[in-house]
């Protein structure tokens, strides 16, 4: 796998792009905030940037206006149309605070802006794999969740690690109208979680995160698909025995704890050998590409599941 | 009313109003165009998964003409509109052509014509096989929707065969029930619209037999 190494830096929008967007998003927003009246203020990008990463891709990045306005995030509803118009009227609390207990020595409840301090902050341009057969070229901002996960000092009995995703009744949809259970629940073996590449976000595009791509931080699992890479994350808890996951709760057949993608293995509904990469080519025209083992970060993450049977533990 | 539901400039004005999803679509896909191709404007006007947005917004309309046209029989009736029968079957087409072109966009745009993939997926894949099933439902009754092929089969024969509508409906609303994913709202709701439309035919036929049977 060559495609680590060989990072360049000029397929990545320049700069002076960022500075201009975010000039013009500034003027939007005020703009906007003037006509939004209650929700003016909220949701307004700052900027975020990161050094560069030996683990990102070449490949191009996706405009960072689909990134931001296609979303699977259902407490917004079920649309990808959907998060972009209502995340935005949520405002998220502050301070932010996360949770992180169970199996720990040192159990602890960390705001936003000590877990910023934990790391320095990196630009990681990474391959992103919906289960709906669509994928997406990210550069998100943030530091391999392991910074974070060491602070609690996981005991011998930690085996998982289960996220939540912060629920507001009021702002987001029931269970009962997503159809899936809420709050949203994630986890991961404890050697997934500290891999590496596991990725504990808040920015993308050199700006905070939007609040339809999860604020302000989430999961990224390049080599899984989307629905693992929680959003805004409140709770973190070690566990002994596999934790609850969302879509597997919800259809145990469709979906597995571990998700990662597969070319192979197809969902009932829909085949996993190939995927269209959106925001390229007028109507999506030849975008259609093959799916890799791993999303393609085989030669980083196989070595996790030697001797797994990946048809049955899917 | 009466009058202006017979009126050829009524009929054109339906025809088209029905053309207008096709048109939206068409303009959408114009500014992206535009955008993509010629670098005028911002793209994003079919959103990040211009594909995806294409195939359900044709596949919303086939089922929604597909329920109008059920609608149009009770309508009449209860609105005493005789006229109305007038348009039932230009709505019946535009279900077909929106469920065609909804299958063109698959086959073409989606899958890009890869014939094996075409063939496991509407084998294998149940919502698929099911939404083929209504298309192929109703591809007899646009062939036979003229008022020649009503005199060649005789009424009797022609009503019984276009009794298929309902079970292209049911099908129809059975592939939107299993392609979504957990939010099942949409679909129970034209689930509940179809059951409606049923249930007044019925009501309507076990009237007629009770009739039948007073006399
Ligand atoms: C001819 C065969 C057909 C094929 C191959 C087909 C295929 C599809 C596909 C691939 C989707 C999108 C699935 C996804 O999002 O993952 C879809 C959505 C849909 N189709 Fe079809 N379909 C067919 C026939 C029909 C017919 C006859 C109807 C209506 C009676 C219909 C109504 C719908 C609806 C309502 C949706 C969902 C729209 C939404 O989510 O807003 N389809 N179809």
């Amino acid at each position: 796998m060559s495609r680590l190494s060989d990072l360049r830096y000029s397929d990545v929008t320049p700069q002076s792009i960022y500075v201009n967007r975010r000039r013009f998003l500034a003027t939007a927003a005020a703009a906007a905030g003037a006509i939004a009246g209650p929700f003016s203020g909220q949701g307004r990008a700052a900027a975020l940037t990161g050094a560069k990463s030996a683990f990102s891709t070449t490949e191009k990045p996706t405009p960072q206006q689909v990134i931001t306005s296609y979303n699977n995030y259902y407490e917004f509803g079920t649309g990808k149309d959907e998060p972009v118009r209502n995340a935005p009227k949520w405002k998220v609390p502050a301070p932010w605070t996360v949770q992180i207990g169970g199996a720990v020595a040192k159990p602890k409840t960390l705001d936003l802006d000590a877990i910023l301090k934990l790391a320095p902050l990196e630009e990681r341009i990474y391959r992103h794999r919906c289960v709906e057969g669509w994928s997406i070229v990210v550069p998100w901002i943030g530091f391999s969740l392991s910074a974070l996960l060491k602070q609690v000092e996981p005991t011998a009995k930690a085996k998982y690690v289960a996220f939540e995703t912060y629920y507001d009744p009021k702002a987001m949809l029931s269970a009962r109208e997503a159809g899936i259970p809420f709050p949203y629940k994630e986890g991961l073996r404890v050697d997934e979680a500290m891999h590496p590449l596991t990725l504990l976000s808040m920015g993308l595009y050199g700006e905070t995160l939007p609040n339809q791509n999860g604020a302000p931080l989430r999961l990224v699992i390049p080599w899984k698909y989307g629905f693992k890479s929680i959003k805004s994350i409140n709770k973190i808890t070690f566990t002994e025995k596999q934790p609850d996951t969302a879509w597997a709760t919800y259809a145990p057949n469709e979906y597995g704890f571990y998700s990662n993608v597969n070319p192979k293995r197809d969902h009932p509904r829909w085949s996993q050998a190939s995927e269209n990469r959106l925001g390229e080519g007028f109507l999506g025209k030849g975008t259609r590409r093959p799916t890799e083992m791993f999303n393609g970060y085989a030669a980083q993450v196989a070595g996790l599941y030697n001797g797994m049977d990946l048809m049955r533990n899917y | 009313m009466p009058k202006i539901l017979a009126s050829k400039w009524t009929k054109a004005a339906v025809f088209l109003v029905c053309l207008a999803p096709a048109g939206y679509l068409l303009a959408l896909g114009g500014l992206e165009y535009r955008a993509q191709v010629q670098g005028i404007g911002q793209p994003g006007n079919l959103t990040g998964d211009p594909i995806k947005y294409i195939t359900h917004f044709t596949g919303d309309w086939t089922l929604r003409f597909l329920l109008l046209t059920l609608a149009v029989t009770p309508l009449r009736k209860l609105l005493n509109q005789p006229q109305l029968a007038r348009y039932r079957r230009m709505i019946g087409l535009y279900a077909f052509f929106y469920g065609c072109v909804h299958l063109m966009i698959w086959m073409g745009l989606d899958k890009e014509f890869a014939g094996a993939e075409l063939w496991k997926d509407i084998l294998e894949r149940w919502y698929i096989t099911v939404g083929m099933a209504s298309l192929l439902g109703m591809l007899p009754l646009a062939v036979t929707s003229t008022a020649g092929w009503i005199r060649r089969m005789g009424f009797v024969k022609w009503q019984r065969l276009h009794r298929l509508v309902y079970g292209c409906a049911a099908l129809g609303v059975i592939h939107y029930y299993l392609l979504v994913k957990s939010d099942i709202r949409l679909p129970l709701l034209y689930g509940a619209i179809l059951a409606v439309l049923l249930s007044y035919r019925f009501a309507v036929r076990r009237r007629k037999a009770g009739a039948v049977a007073a006399r």
